[in-house]
């Protein structure tokens, strides 16, 4: 995108709030993109600041974090909950999977910029190849975290007891295996629940970007945006994939870092 | 880009070309013309703010007159008027719940920002539609989607939401609650979830359009005062409603899903709910994160829309021009810090609230200036008392009616007494309610021509004007002291406590009040309909103002200007210049073309105008060449 203006007929003597241009050098479609992913950053943050304001509600795990057992006490220890791997049954892995997952979601932003870049030289070829990239990164995101959320809805061998109130109001003392929204092995109820929510708003803005992803590959491969003249599409999808990127970063930070 | 651009301009062309091939559905239904949804935004408001007038006067009837026999309503309310006649105590708390949503949401947000932001931010920056026509064309439907819904819940056999508009938990969050935590305040979350897209598609489109669609010499220092206010607008409603989304998210999972990020520790008929380790508090703070800032989201389009209005009809520029803007700016910044003051007696930190109470009453100041910026452009000015300006001038009257008893309510420790009392009730209707809809009614009755190109008749507007105009006094000064005597809102009845019999006169003549107030509004209804079709044809420019629109032809098409877009020279408030022939000067006039009533600084500007105008019409002529 080049530095010229939005009228044919527009002197340079006009300042760049004159009036009758694009003020940022942004279209409109990539000014809407980023207020949106303004407002988005908002719906996020009250997100995290529920999940702040009830984490430090509960106290922290005290003991050493080798000898952490589950309670709804108390909030666990993450690299103790988040510590398993696919085919590898029993082994203690911490934060290994999440890691994976991780890294590959940010590769993914990588080959979006690359995609974005090629769309500057309008090169096709390029465009669609970085697209399918980052595309199969936010599939094996996603499926990665469905595997991470069966792990941790179905639990560990051994269980927790824990003394709680059902879904029939009892109070009841018995050994729960895994997760679900009412209670889960790990930690107080809340924990999984804001677990559940918080990735699953982010899984749900991974699947949108897919959706967008994918959009923009088959047209890119079939060439509206060479008949077009211009990638901008990509860019704002790009804008889009980024900030999911970096809300992850944030969910990664809260839920398993810190 | 300049290849991308000229095809863009050129697909504009094409469209104004080909308007006459718009079929109704594509005029008026699946519009995407900016001014064809603002109407839709302004007759649906007009329809919701009579369903949310009727419900308060069901109320006021039972506030009134509690021992009345309301048998009489059966045929329209069924079985919520029992076998002695009297309102069902459910049914009122669902009257005031859908009362406040309604009148703050549907009339007040989408009513009034919706309507005067899409239809005035492109005619007054000089652009031919809204940045993204599809959108807004959205945002429309999902507004209207949002209503069929939260309209059908008023339908439901256990009522629709009783939980009052700010929908606390855990009174919201239990169905077992109240009839109105059931079926009614699911459709409550969803009608919502709807209307909070649907404004920030709106909210987004208006920023855009602001930002990069003025037209050439419309510089940020040359916007009407009304842009600048949907502006802000925009720029509060896209940062506040993401939060009432997140928190009504939250909310309908612990409804629905067995989650309790609000719920803890609760028994129901003696049983403990599975419940633990939420807290109703972080609702209160979610919600009032968007709903302080949403105070200011209903009443600063009035405020924008009156400072045109009085500065058109009191020949004079409007005074302060930056420090409005500065004001707006900081009353923008502040809504977000303020939102605790509607929390001082939920338990919080008293050190917190005084500083809450401290950053609530640092808003009187902006306020303060807009107030007297009001006064001092009505100062000596050669008033025209238009129905327009009459309910401009009323606003800037509730504004500070209302403003003072926002001083007595922002502190921390004289809340206590008035907090969730009538006092409260008549502070916010007199300043951002009444407020607000004068706001609206002054825009309809000043940009009707531009809308519909026919003039409302000026008698009816007068006699709708002071009788809302005293009805609303008459309604809510009262109100001040029922509140201090001690009413707490939201009750059914008083009847269990003696001191409150003594008030009993005072709330029949509320009652009363609001009751004329009401019906009163039908003369606006009469008047805006039946001019529509049968009112006079509208002068070009009937204020004789200053601002863009009034340069379109009288039933502007899709594109706004037949030719090209008109260039803006000056700002928009050069009325009664000293050595002007009129008392106007239109934005468009050249400062080259004035040269008697330039000042010295304009004067020094008209070299680089001038260089600027050879420049533009050597490109124009090199283009047409081509």
């Amino acid at each position: 995108m080049s530095t010229t203006t939005t009228s044919i007929n527009f002197s340079s003597k006009r300042g760049i709030w004159g009036g009758g241009n694009e003020p940022l050098n942004a279209s409109y479609g990539k000014l809407m993109m980023w207020f949106f992913l303004l407002s988005d950053i908002f719906t996020f943050a009250g997100f995290l600041i529920v999940y702040g304001a009830i984490r430090v509600s509960y106290p922290p795990y005290g003991g050493p974090a080798t000898d952490f057992v589950g309670s709804n006490e108390y909030w666990p220890v993450p690299e103790m909950v988040f510590d398993a791997l696919p085919f590898l049954h029993g082994i203690h892995a911490p934060l290994v999977f999440v890691g994976l997952m991780t890294f590959i979601l940010i590769m993914s932003s990588v080959t979006m910029v690359l995609a974005v870049e090629a769309g500057h030289r309008n090169d096709k070829n390029d465009v669609v190849k970085w697209l399918l990239w980052t595309l199969l990164g936010g599939i094996t995101f996603l499926g990665c975290q469905a595997w991470e959320w069966t792990h941790f809805i179905h639990g560990t061998d051994g269980g927790t007891v824990l003394t709680y109130v059902n879904q029939f109001s009892d109070l009841v003392t018995e050994t729960v295996y895994g997760a679900n929204l009412q209670v889960n092995e790990y930690g107080p109820s809340s924990f999984a629940q804001l677990f559940f929510f918080i990735t699953g708003f982010h899984g749900f803005h991974v699947t949108i970007g897919v959706a967008l992803l994918f959009i923009a590959f088959y047209q890119a491969a079939v060439g509206v945006y060479e008949q077009r003249g211009h990638y901008e599409m990509v860019e704002k999808i790009g804008l889009y994939w980024h900030f999911v990127d970096l809300v992850w970063v944030f969910v990664f930070t809260f839920f398993y870092l810190i | 880009m300049a290849v991308v651009n000229t095809s863009t301009q050129g697909a504009h062309a094409h469209e104004v070309h080909d308007e006459h091939h718009d079929n109704f559905i594509t005029k008026y239904i699946f519009t995407t013309d900016h001014k064809m949804i603002g109407k839709q935004f302004l007759v649906t408001g007009i329809f919701w703010a009579l369903i949310g007038g009727f419900l308060s006067i069901l109320f006021r009837l039972q506030l009134g007159f509690p021992e009345m026999d309301m048998s009489f309503l059966r045929p329209l309310l069924g079985g919520w008027i029992d076998e002695t006649g009297s309102l069902d105590q459910n049914f009122y708390l669902a009257l005031v719940t859908m009362h406040g949503t309604i009148m703050v949401f549907f009339v007040l947000t989408a009513g009034l920002s919706g309507t005067f932001s899409n239809y005035l931010i492109p005619l007054q920056i000089g652009a031919r539609d809204m940045a993204s026509g599809f959108m807004n064309m959205l945002s429309y439907w999902f507004f209207f989607l949002s209503g069929v819904i939260m309209f059908s819940s008023l339908f439901l056999a256990t009522g629709p939401a009783g939980g009052g508009w700010v929908i606390y938990p855990p009174l919201s969050a239990l169905e077992q609650a109240i009839p109105g935590s059931g079926m009614g305040m699911t459709l409550w979350l969803i009608a919502m979830v709807f209307f909070i897209a649907s404004t920030l598609m709106g909210g987004i489109n208006y920023i855009t359009t602001v930002i990069n669609l003025r037209t050439k010499g419309m510089t940020f220092a040359r916007l009407p005062l009304t842009i600048w206010s949907f502006f802000l607008t925009a720029v509060i409603g896209l940062l506040s409603f993401p939060v009432l989304f997140a928190a009504a998210l939250l909310l309908v999972f612990d409804r629905s899903f067995g989650t309790s990020f609000y719920l803890a520790d609760i028994y129901i008929g003696g049983e403990a709910l599975p419940h633990t380790g939420g807290s109703p508090v972080l609702f209160q703070h979610l919600f009032w994160f968007l709903g302080h800032p949403e105070v200011y989201i209903v009443l600063l389009p009035a405020l924008g829309i009156t400072s045109e209005v009085i500065a058109t009809n009191s020949r004079k520029p409007i005074f302060g021009y930056k420090a409005m803007i500065i004001s707006m700016l900081g009353i923008t910044i502040l809504s977000f810090v303020v939102w605790a003051h509607h929390m001082f007696v939920s338990g919080m930190n008293p050190f917190l609230g005084s500083i809450f109470m401290f950053l609530t009453l640092i808003i009187a100041v902006p306020s303060a200036v807009k107030v007297f910026n009001y006064l001092t452009t009505l100062w000596r000015g050669n008033l025209i008392f238009t129905p327009a300006m009459l309910f401009a001038i009323g606003l800037v009257s509730f504004f500070i009616s209302g403003g003072l008893t926002g001083i007595f309510l922002g502190n921390s420790a004289i809340d206590i007494q008035l907090h969730d009392t009538y006092f409260v009730v008549a502070h916010f209707h007199l300043v951002m309610g009444s407020a607000s809809f004068f706001g609206l009614m002054c825009g309809v009755y000043h940009w009707f021509p531009k809308m519909f190109g026919r003039m409302m008749d000026n008698k009816l507007g007068y006699v709708h004007f002071w009788l809302t105009f005293v009805g609303v006094y008459l309604v809510f000064f009262p109100m001040h002291y029922i509140g201090i005597a001690g009413f707490p809102r939201r009750y059914y009845s008083w009847t269990n406590f003696d001191f409150a019999s003594g008030y009993a006169d005072l709330n029949m003549f509320v009652s009363v009040a609001a009751i004329i107030t009401f019906t009163g509004q039908f003369i606006f209804l009469f008047n805006f309909f039946y001019s529509m079709y049968k009112g006079r044809v509208a002068p070009l420019n009937p204020w004789r103002s200053n601002t863009l629109e009034w340069t379109t032809p009288l039933h502007p098409g899709h594109g706004n200007w037949p030719g090209e877009i008109p260039a803006v020279y000056r700002w928009p408030y050069d009325y009664s210049k000293p050595g002007s022939k009129e008392d106007f000067i239109p934005q468009t006039v050249p400062l080259s073309s004035t040269p008697e009533s330039n000042l010295p600084h304009e004067e020094e500007m008209v070299s680089l105008e001038k260089a600027i105008m050879a420049e533009e019409g050597q490109v124009l002529v090199a283009n047409e060449a081509k």
